[in-house]
């Protein structure tokens, strides 16, 4: 899993069955520290009764048997998930000196 | 699946049902120093040494409960053979202390 940001959702009329009712967010992949590092792409809301909205740190599960599962039943055309928000990140010791130099 | 070492967890309350009493922790991977959160499944720690399973098969570790996953500690390292991942050499570690030459 990732941790990312939800920078806002977007709408799709058009769109397949297994994806209708469902938040479709663009989230941007964060380290732990905070700062983007990677893509923006785009995940359904996974976790029902939490109410992920924009601006939230998540996590996003990208695989696609979870991602599909954690919306509905298997086998639909979904790939990444919104799992879960996080509250807090603790490490060990800063990034910075935990990195090897 | 791939080395890493767990340098901190993940604290979230309102997550998918199925993750309900798990734990989450950061896993920095020692080919790309990539950090990815990862789901506990042996009861690692900060610290540890592990290695990780990834994709699908990484849900199975918690079946009958399907669980959404695509990162899962499956085991915590004791020691490993004298091998070098990226610029990090795997044998030259406290988890691999007592390992003498694995030839």
């Amino acid at each position: 899993m990732v941790i990312a940001r939800i920078l806002g959702p977007i709408v799709a009329t058009r769109k397949h069955p297994s994806h209708e009712g469902r938040k479709i967010f663009m989230v941007q992949p964060l380290d732990p520290d905070g700062s983007e590092v990677g893509d923006v792409f785009l995940a359904l809301d996974g976790s029902p009764g939490v109410n992920a909205g924009i601006g939230d740190r998540v996590l996003v599960v990208q695989e696609g048997w979870s991602a599909a599962t954690a919306v509905g039943p298997e086998g639909q055309p979904i790939d990444a998930a919104v799992i879960g928000v996080v509250d807090a990140i603790e490490l060990a010791e800063p990034l910075e000196s935990a990195s090897p130099s | 699946m791939y080395l890493g070492d767990v340098i901190g967890r993940v604290v979230s309350t309102a997550k998918n049902e199925t993750l309900d009493g798990r734990i989450l922790l950061l896993v920095r991977r020692l080919s790309d120093q990539r950090t990815v959160v990862a789901i506990d499944s042996v009861g690692a720690g900060t610290g540890e040494r592990v290695y990780v399973c990834r994709g699908k098969e990484s849900s199975f570790a918690f079946l009958p409960d399907r669980a959404p996953s695509d990162a899962t500690i499956v085991g915590i390292v004791d020691r490993v053979g004298n091998v070098t991942v990226g610029n990090v050499s795997v044998g030259d570690v406290d988890s691999a202390k007592g390992a003498e030459a694995v030839s």
